[in-house]
């Protein structure tokens, strides 16, 4: 579905971040001003950021996409991406804003005075963020090829240069204006258009979602095979066209297409008739539209382990992902921290009402995606699928541009924080220029890492990234607040013993074939068993290692969790470690 | 008689002797020793103060957060016990997409609303406690 508005809206966006980011260049003049917006953004702005930067790819086309192939059991993906901010809201929101501490790392020392715990913190932060940027840059591939048709690598690379330019010039001032209109962006892109499809399937009569039937084509559809792909057909069909099946080159001739097992090679393009129900990619549960409007229909292995694998990954790996945390250092005090969260969740629930509706719709418009496996282009082709003319053109850029905005927003917010991490914690190079040359590391590692990753759905990898943030990170923050007797080598132990595991499970996932071993799902929902690995071995060894209780940890508690107008002393005039803008100023 | 009264210095030594002599006496020994004054001088009153906050917080925070995602927790294993469950419908949607996409949104806003506000009370609260006079 190549279209030049499409192109456009891309382009619009991509131009617009950078308008705004160097608008934002004017304002920011000092080092404080780069990493912390000095600390100066209102709560609705401070929401409006937090909920631009955290809807990413994954939120964008990836849960649309999941609910549209496996149905119900996919909601959990929304719904934990919005439980995560009422977790974080009640846990951590203030205490995280009292330390004062501007990344994750930044808060393990300052809750634990030591290096060590820092350090692991830094690179688990950094483990997390590259995973999660991966996704994102798949993301804006999927985005740029569906709409243009242009390769994979091609958009991933735009979103790299783009988020990369942007944040060296303009740090984090910038950013937090660029996300908060990002925020808008994204819903009113996603809106839209779901309003107008709703209209359209009313006027078509309104078919009902849930039929005991098959998917079909509902007109003859030529269908594009990006990669190498296996189908399945439940009942012999004619198709048209021209590439490869099972071996047979064909040019520009029809071809029976028995009920089985196919191979269809890459680069083919077929067309297949109306009213036919469509294959399904043999990888995939295939059901009907009846049976897949129910739970546990998704046909995983173990799919009761899945959900609260799910469940336990999204609701606890919120609070430990690099690119939240860092939005709560920028409101001016605890309270205000509580209040941006409560906006957060608010903007979030109204955003995730959009893309179920996406899915089930592609299951009545869009079913050919079942048999490419490119179910995370269902919120792009959509539009134009329903809608003919120029309407539906201009809806289907006004997606992509909410897409590529989804892109843009994320990775800015996860290079920013990975970049201070870098800057801090592994380069050690101080003020403007450290930040800079930070940026660009953070940037490429994950478009290197593209090339070597074995395409899974968006949603499904950001899943694994909450995993780990969950397994480890999560830990520390929780028992780090609430309880004092948290040690040092506790603390080092529980992150490492939940997220080694975890970064494990996922990496293998990712970039192997676990094919379909019965533990490939404890691999790729690690989460209910990797967290309760970490809190409990950091809060054991903790006990057994009382000895190794961080000094003036009373003070620290102090910090954490009382209001900060009330004159209490709380280790500023000690000897602790330098906070995140102290350690700026240098 | 004896004394001039405009002389300046000789209230003074006459008025302290009155207020430090009776020491036994508690409550005017505490006066000047505000409650931000125990906590920063990390007083046993102090943490008894900090312990008090952080459990109050800790207790509010952790059963908002259970009732909340508990009764979300205990809907795949509803669905999974019970499949026919799955079936019913409310409003045109399956329960199961009801669920999840509408009733959670106004749940999860609801109790992070009652978070705030009843943290931010037992913050008021800590903080007329100690810094009472």
């Amino acid at each position: 579905m190549t279209s030049g508005y499409a192109i456009v809206a891309v382009l619009v966006v991509a131009l617009g971040t950078i308008l705004v980011g160097t608008y934002g260049l004017r304002v920011s003049r000092t080092t404080s001003d780069f990493y912390v917006a000095s600390r100066t953004v209102s709560p609705w702005w401070n929401a409006s950021a937090i909920g631009g930067e955290y809807l990413s790819a994954a939120s964008f086309v990836g849960i649309a996409g999941l609910i549209f192939a496996y149905g119900p059991d996919m909601l959990w993906f929304p719904v934990g991406y919005t439980a995560g901010y009422l977790v974080l809201l009640t846990m951590v929101a203030a205490p995280l804003r009292r330390s004062g501490a501007y990344t994750l790392p930044d808060f393990a020392e300052a809750r634990f005075r030591s290096r060590g715990v820092r350090a692991v913190a830094s690179i688990l932060a950094l483990a997390i963020g590259w995973l999660y940027l991966l996704p994102q840059l798949e993301g804006a591939g999927l985005t740029l090829n569906t709409v243009t048709g242009a390769p994979d690598w091609l958009g991933a690379l735009v979103v790299t240069v783009v988020v990369t330019a942007n944040v060296m010039s303009g740090g984090m001032r910038s950013i937090t204006f660029v996300q908060a209109f990002q925020y808008w962006l994204k819903l009113t892109a996603i809106t839209v258009p779901i309003v107008f499809l709703i209209v359209v399937w009313q006027a078509h009569g309104a078919d009902s979602l849930t039929k005991p039937e098959y998917p079909a084509f509902r007109q003859d559809t030529e269908v594009a095979f990006q990669r190498p792909t296996t189908i399945h057909a439940e009942k012999a069909l004619f198709i048209k066209g021209t590439g490869e099946v099972d071996g047979v080159r064909i040019e520009n001739t029809g071809i029976v297409l028995t009920d089985g097992y196919h191979r269809i090679g890459q680069g083919s393009e077929f067309t297949f008739p109306k009213d036919a129900p469509v294959p399904h990619l043999s990888t995939m549960a295939h059901n009907t539209n009846e049976m897949w409007s129910l739970p546990m229909s998704s046909g995983q292995d173990f799919p009761l382990y899945g959900a609260y694998s799910l469940i336990i990954a999204t609701f606890l790996g919120t609070m430990g992902l690099p690119h939240v945390i860092v939005r709560f250092y920028t409101n001016p005090n605890g309270t205000a921290a509580r209040r941006t969260t409560l906006i957060v969740l608010g903007l979030l629930s109204v955003f995730y009402l959009m893309p179920p509706m996406y899915g089930a719709l592609g299951r009545l418009y869009t079913p050919e995606l079942l048999m490419t496996g490119q179910t995370d282009a269902v919120v792009l082709v959509l539009p134009t699928r329903m809608i003919d003319g120029i309407g539906g053109e201009l809806l289907g850029a006004l997606v992509a541009g909410g897409a590529f905005a989804a892109f843009l927003s994320t990775s800015s917010g996860l290079v920013v924080s990975l970049a201070g991490v870098l800057s801090q914690d592994v380069l050690r190079l101080g003020g403007v220029r450290g930040f800079r040359i930070s940026t660009v590391l953070a940037g490429l590692v994950p478009l290197a890492m593209t090339f070597v990753s074995t395409g899974m759905p968006v949603a499904d990898m950001v899943g694994l990234a909450f995993a780990v943030a969950a397994s480890s990170l999560c830990p520390l923050l929780m028992l780090g607040i609430w309880s004092s007797r948290i040690t040092t080598v506790g603390a080092i132990a529980g992150m490492l013993a939940g997220g080694v595991p975890a970064l494990t499970a996922g990496l293998v996932t990712m970039f192997a074939d676990t094919g379909d071993a019965w533990y490939e799902i404890l691999l790729s929902r690690p989460a209910a068993w990797t967290v309760p690995l970490g809190f409990t071995v950091m809060y054991v060894v903790s006990l057994l290692t009382q000895r190794h209780v961080p000094a003036g940890v009373q003070r620290t508690m102090v910090k954490l969790h009382a209001p900060e107008n009330l004159g209490l002393d709380s280790s500023s005039s000690h000897s602790g470690p330098a906070s995140g803008d102290e350690r700026s100023q240098g | 008689m004896t004394t001039p009264p405009p002389r300046r210095p000789d209230p003074k030594p006459t008025q302290r002797v009155v207020v430090t002599s009776p020491r036994t006496r508690a409550p005017r020994a505490r006066r000047p020793y505000s409650g931000t004054r125990e906590i920063n001088e990390q007083s046993e009153l102090g943490a008894v103060y900090m312990r008090t906050l952080i459990g109050a917080q800790r207790r509010l925070g952790l059963s908002v957060c259970l009732v909340a995602c508990g009764a979300l927790g205990l809907l795949p294993l509803l669905f999974a016990i019970e499949p026919e469950f799955g079936k019913f419908r409310i409003l045109g949607l399956g329960l199961p997409w009801f669920l999840l996409c509408v009733a959670t949104c106004p749940m999860l806003l609801l109790a992070g609303w009652f978070y705030v506000r009843q943290a931010e009370r037992s913050e008021r609260e800590f903080a007329e406690l100690v810094e009472r006079p």
